[in-house]
């Protein structure tokens, strides 16, 4: 076993602890459990792989709200750890920092001259979101918000040698989301819909633009989820991709999810995710984990 | 496949914007177990809010005996039931609490740990809810802009 190995193995083990003892201690906002999402993959509130208009932790109006999360996917072939956290002013504006690690797996037995056994790409995700308009339970308008997700790549060296034009890129997307009380057989749903303008391969991970295509372009995201009960979702979510590289082409992304708030500082969300070929490996699916802390 | 899904979640959202009046059939009313179940629900609720440190000072001032039974009239009435609410409006009767978003949802917690803890079914909790959202524009002391 190598050191990376080990320091990654410490490194999950560390946020794992802290995520479960840290909101012990600290008390809750005045959110409704459940509506402050989990956070998606990118650190932004949302589901799992889509941000959404709601913003995280339980702060309501005149407080203050922060997150800390874990996220891990794993589809045989490849694995995609982040870590992170955000900060929420006010229900009004959110600041989000993710740290992805993308561990390549088996694409170093595809492009053995390219790429090295143990090769992995890290991305930073600066992340900021502005609720615009609306709430997500209350009153005549579904909650819209504003964000971006300002990516630079740490490791440039293979989305430079797929075909990759830039190692930073932002994307910009506007989210409109609602829970409906007893919206769908007396079960409250939440809703979400979100346009990105993006450029980024593979959330960024193989860089930005390409020869195929090198301008933004926008995507659609959704996510439907049903509550169960006061503590339990579960939903579905799909992912519209750009597909600007040459070498491989890039698939939308879907999952199926549960989530489960046993309080408003803890949330803990599975998925099975479907995330198509990537950089030409096909049928990627795997086990989608993540844990949140709120506070 | 994905622009049908796309188109129907738009269609979904756009539906919720314009959600009509809810319907005053008595059904929900009975899923409250009626008169005695909506009294042991406002009941098992004031018993939460007494011991919620979060807005149990709001009703410092409150004659509770009366808060109780204007409780179950609204609930009574609100759900379809066989009543009429005699209270004062929302507005007249928080007027000067200078209740926030996180105190209403407080409340709204206490009320939902209430029917939680009396077994009241799911379906029904929420769309006592649904009912009972509209009334917080005139609840909270400082209505948010929200269009």
């Amino acid at each position: 076993m190598n050191h990376g190995h080990t320091d990654r193995r410490a490194h999950r083990l560390l946020a794992a602890i802290v995520l479960l003892v840290l909101p012990a201690t600290v008390a809750a906002g005045g959110k409704l459990i459940g509506t402050g999402g989990a956070t998606q993959i990118e650190g932004a509130a949302g589901g799992g792989i889509v941000p959404w208009a709601l913003l995280g932790g339980y702060g309501t109006e005149g407080e203050n709200g922060a997150t800390a999360f874990f996220s891990s996917v794993d589809t045989g072939d490849y694995r995609l750890d982040a870590i992170g956290a955000g900060f929420v002013w006010n229900n009004r504006v959110e600041i989000s920092f993710a740290r992805q690690d993308f561990d390549t797996g088996s694409l170093a037995t595809a492009f053995p001259t390219l790429i090295a056994p143990d090769a992995r790409i890290g991305q930073d995700v600066f992340g900021a979101k502005i609720r615009l308009a609306g709430d997500t339970i209350y009153g005549r308008w579904p909650q819209v918000a504003l964000g971006i997700q300002h990516k630079r790549n740490r490791d440039f060296a293979i989305p430079d040698a797929v075909g990759a034009r830039d190692d930073t890129g932002t994307d910009v997307y506007l989210s409109v989301g609602r829970l409906l009380l007893a919206g769908l057989a007396g079960r409250n749903v939440y809703l979400n819909g979100t346009i990105r303008s993006t450029r980024a391969n593979e959330l960024g991970l193989l860089g930005f633009g390409g020869p195929d295509n090198d301008d933004r372009e926008l995507v659609a995201e959704a996510s439907a989820a049903v509550f169960l009960d006061r503590r339990t979702a579960i939903g579905v979510e799909y992912r519209q991709k750009p597909d600007n590289l040459a070498f491989a082409d890039e698939s939308d992304w879907s999952d199926v999810f549960i989530a489960w708030f046993p309080s408003k500082n803890l949330s803990l969300t599975a998925a099975w995710t479907d995330l198509g070929s990537i950089a030409t490996l096909d049928d990627q699916r795997g086990l989608y984990l993540s844990a949140e802390a709120a506070f | 496949m994905t622009r049908r899904f796309f188109a129907g979640l738009a269609l979904a959202l756009l539906t919720a914007c314009a959600a009509p009046e809810p319907a005053r059939d008595a059904e929900l009313y009975e899923a409250l177990g009626e008169r005695p179940g909506i009294r042991a629900i406002v009941d098992e609720t004031l018993k939460n809010v007494a011991d919620d440190a979060r807005i149990v000072d709001i009703f410092a001032d409150s004659d509770i005996g009366r808060l109780r039974t204007k409780l179950v009239e609204q609930f009574c009435a609100i759900s379809g039931g066989p009543c009429e609410y005699t209270g004062d409006s929302m507005k007249k009767s928080h007027a000067g609490l200078g209740i926030d978003a996180a105190e209403f949802n407080a409340f709204v917690e206490d009320l939902r740990t209430a029917m939680i803890d009396l077994q009241v079914p799911e379906s029904a909790q929420n769309r006592l809810l649904a009912r009972l959202a509209p009334l917080r524009e005139d609840i909270l002391e400082k209505e948010e802009r929200t269009d």
